[in-house]
């Protein structure tokens, strides 16, 4: 007998199914928390909130999440630089708009410093993992060891400030709108990337060289430079967060900022159910993995958990859903269910 | 293939020996390369410091105290890669294990010893979790091991928050009770006679790395670890226990990464939230310069020893410089990682056009 169903397949078996199931499940938890979760208000003119907070507070995730599925799709390997990138990049943008009263230079000119330097640390990387066949990890771990301590020699080991206002509106608010900035940067980055992709077949290339890259080179694709390009953009992308970031505090602290950040990046391409050994990839799948990351750690937060112990809590959830996911379970599962179902062919489980 | 036909007729003493040094060479390239690096770097020091004392033999076992724990889990470590595998949790782990310690002994008031114990079982079981997770669940490592980094640096936060000092008599005995050497001594300016000293944490790390080899390179597992490493799946076909094997790696692992977590809170006699951050990385990239790559089938725990005197010596040249800042030692290693990483990749597509 067959069940009518207005899906052209089970519901489980969309990509996209788990990754808005986990944040569906946080989410009904913090509802039971505290009830007024999803309540929004405007104060001071802007919006105020726990989802506008949880929004807020992923968007340099949702950005880092975005270049590191591209990376991991494309090379089934992962950039751990991300968070000294972060530092990095603040520290240059800091250091180069001074710590007086006035900008030092044009702020757009020190954002595309900034941003110069995130494609500066991309092609590093991606020279190395493509060109030199490094594997990504390693690679990385260059930069991961190192970026902190050029952040540290461009800020000379202080903690910097920067005291003009408007310094802060790519973290905050700019005057008069509602939304915080780090949403429409987020929203920008993700939709051009999507269109990008979509709109050309650069996303149908990288799906295929991450699925088998001599192949792909055999078809006539150049491996390498499509490789070498989704690093370059996980380096900008580094650096767009790492603006945000300091914008945030209006301040560098460069052993801080993006501070482990590279991991919950890493776990939000995982959760966002893509396979990190690269190939295909869903680009929404991850920025709800991340904002289903960033929900937790707000959830934990108002749980009244530390700071600190906060990882614990984080590893137990990250386990458990990379578990769910994992074939030999889910085998496992099913062949339970068809046991235990009546009056279905037992066989099959075999 | 065609090389060795034609010089193996040519059997004369010189040819032989010849041939042998040229395949132990091709063979352990990169180690010989390690420890050449190892020796420039320590005879330009000799020249650098020499209103120092950098020749002092004190000097020298300096490297090898301060990284007592970090040699024996770049061990652990070692094996890991060979299975191509990788375990990004030790840092946490080192941190775990010290605030444990510390908590036991002086919240708790216990004996070192089955404090000692207790946490060595800790790290057995939570490297079995790690490695049934990657080998029966086949989890990617480095997302497990990343859960087993947050787990472990979140339950050190559990424990406490506040830092503990050991003060316990027995352990802190133990931490200060120098083993002088009978050789290698200098006058002081006072006239004095002073022997080099070790600490006991120096002769674990050095039998646990003697013990690594031994076992890499005489035993039946040792053997398998590199097979599975080679190339899982053949090795599989051979017969070989694929699962079991990663498993008992990891396990081992994470034994060693809690053994060196006591030498290490042997040092420091006390334990913080944020202890031995980054030290996971400090422990792969020794690995990775004494000449194992992260592609696995491949390594040497001798080369991971000089990985990790290579580091501690650039370390040493950064504090005795005096005015560069801390931050510099960090750069030059990742330089000297860069340097390394590309040589390998080299070579590996060296070997490929042979083919």
């Amino acid at each position: 007998m067959k069940k009518i169903s207005i899906f052209k397949k089970p519901i489980t078996q969309y990509s996209l199914f788990m990754p808005i199931l986990c944040l569906f499940l946080v989410l009904i938890v913090n509802l039971i928390q505290t009830p007024h979760f999803f309540k929004i208000t405007i104060q001071n003119g802007v919006l105020y909130g726990y989802i506008i907070d949880i929004l807020n507070r992923s968007s340099g995730l949702v950005i880092l999440a975005v270049g590191m599925t591209l990376v991991v799709a494309s090379s089934g390997g992962t950039d751990i630089s991300v968070g000294a990138v972060c530092a990095l990049a603040g520290a240059v943008c800091v250091a180069a708009l001074g710590t007086g009263e006035t900008y030092k230079m044009p702020y757009i000119a020190a954002v595309l410093l900034a941003l110069l330097i995130g494609l500066i640390c991309g092609v590093f990387n991606g020279f190395l993992v493509s060109f030199m066949k490094v594997q990504p990890m390693v690679a990385t771990l260059i930069l991961f060891t190192a970026g902190r301590g050029i952040a540290q020699l461009v800020t000379g080991s202080f903690i910097l400030y920067v005291k003009p206002k408007s310094f802060t509106y790519l973290g905050s608010f700019i005057p008069g709108v509602p939304i915080p900035t780090p949403c429409f940067v987020a929203a920008f980055v993700v939709i051009l990337t999507w269109l990008v992709l979509t709109k050309t077949s650069l996303g149908m290339y990288i799906q295929s060289v991450g699925i088998n890259s001599k192949a792909s080179f055999l078809v006539g694709l150049n491996s390498k430079v499509i490789i070498f390009l989704t690093y370059v953009f996980c380096g900008i992308c580094a650096a767009i967060a790492g603006l945000i970031s300091v914008s945030r505090t209006a301040s560098i602290d460069a052993n801080n900022v993006g501070l482990y950040i590279e991991l919950d990046a890493i776990l939000a391409v995982a959760i966002g159910g893509n396979s990190l050994a690269g190939g295909k990839f869903s680009l929404a799948g991850s920025v709800i993995g991340a904002i289903t990351i960033q929900a937790l750690t707000t959830t934990l937060y108002a749980m009244r958990v530390a700071a600190d112990q906060l990882p614990l809590y984080k590893a137990i959830v990250v386990v458990a859903i990379v578990a769910i996911q994992s074939p030999v379970l889910r085998k496992w599962f099913k062949n339970l269910t068809l046991k235990l179902a009546p009056g279905k062919p037992v066989k099959e489980a075999m | 293939m065609s090389k060795v036909n034609t010089a193996a007729p040519q059997s004369n003493g010189s040819g032989v020996f010849k041939r042998v040094a040229q395949k132990l060479l091709e063979r352990n390239f990169l180690l010989f390369v390690t420890i050449v690096l190892f020796i420039i770097a320590y005879v330009a020091g000799l020249f650098a410091f020499k209103d120092k004392n950098f020749g002092n033999l004190q000097v020298f076992l300096n490297l090898l105290i301060s990284n007592a724990g970090l040699i024996i889990i770049a061990v652990g470590m070692t094996m890991v890669l060979i299975i191509a595998g990788i375990d990004i949790s030790v840092g946490s782990v080192v941190a775990v294990t010290c605030m444990m310690l510390a908590a036991m002994m002086e919240k708790a008031k216990m004996e070192p010893l089955p404090a000692v114990l207790i946490v060595l079982l800790f790290g057995v079981v939570f490297g079995a979790v790690q490695g049934w997770l990657i080998s029966y669940l086949k989890l990617q490592p480095f997302i497990v091991t990343l859960a087993g980094m947050f787990f472990a640096r979140g339950l050190t936060a559990v424990i406490s928050l506040e830092m503990i000092t050991v003060t316990n008599e027995a352990y802190v005995k133990l931490a200060q009770y120098k083993m002088y050497l009978p050789f290698g001594g200098y006058l002081n300016r006072k006239g004095e006679m002073i022997y080099p000293y070790i600490y006991p944490t120096v002769i674990l790390a050095l039998a646990i790395v003697v013990l690594g080899y031994i076992m890499l390179r005489y035993t039946k597992f040792g053997r398998t670890i590199y097979a599975v490493g080679g190339n899982e799946y053949s090795a599989m076909l051979m017969g070989l226990n694929v699962k079991r094997t990663k498993l008992l790696v990891y396990i081992i692992n994470g034994f060693l990464a809690t053994l060196g977590g006591v030498a290490y809170s042997l040092n420091t006699l006390g334990a913080f939230v944020e202890l031995a951050r980054g030290f996971e990385m400090d422990a792969i990239a020794s690995t990775v310069i004494g000449g194992t790559p992260l592609t696995g089938g491949v390594g040497n725990v001798i080369g991971t020893l000089f990985g990790v005197l290579i580091k501690a010596l650039i370390e040493t040249f950064v504090s005795f410089q005096g005015n560069l800042s801390s931050w510099w030692s960090k750069i030059i290693i990742s330089a000297l990682l860069a340097l390394f990483i590309v040589l390998q990749s080299l070579l590996a597509m060296r070997k490929e056009k042979q083919r």
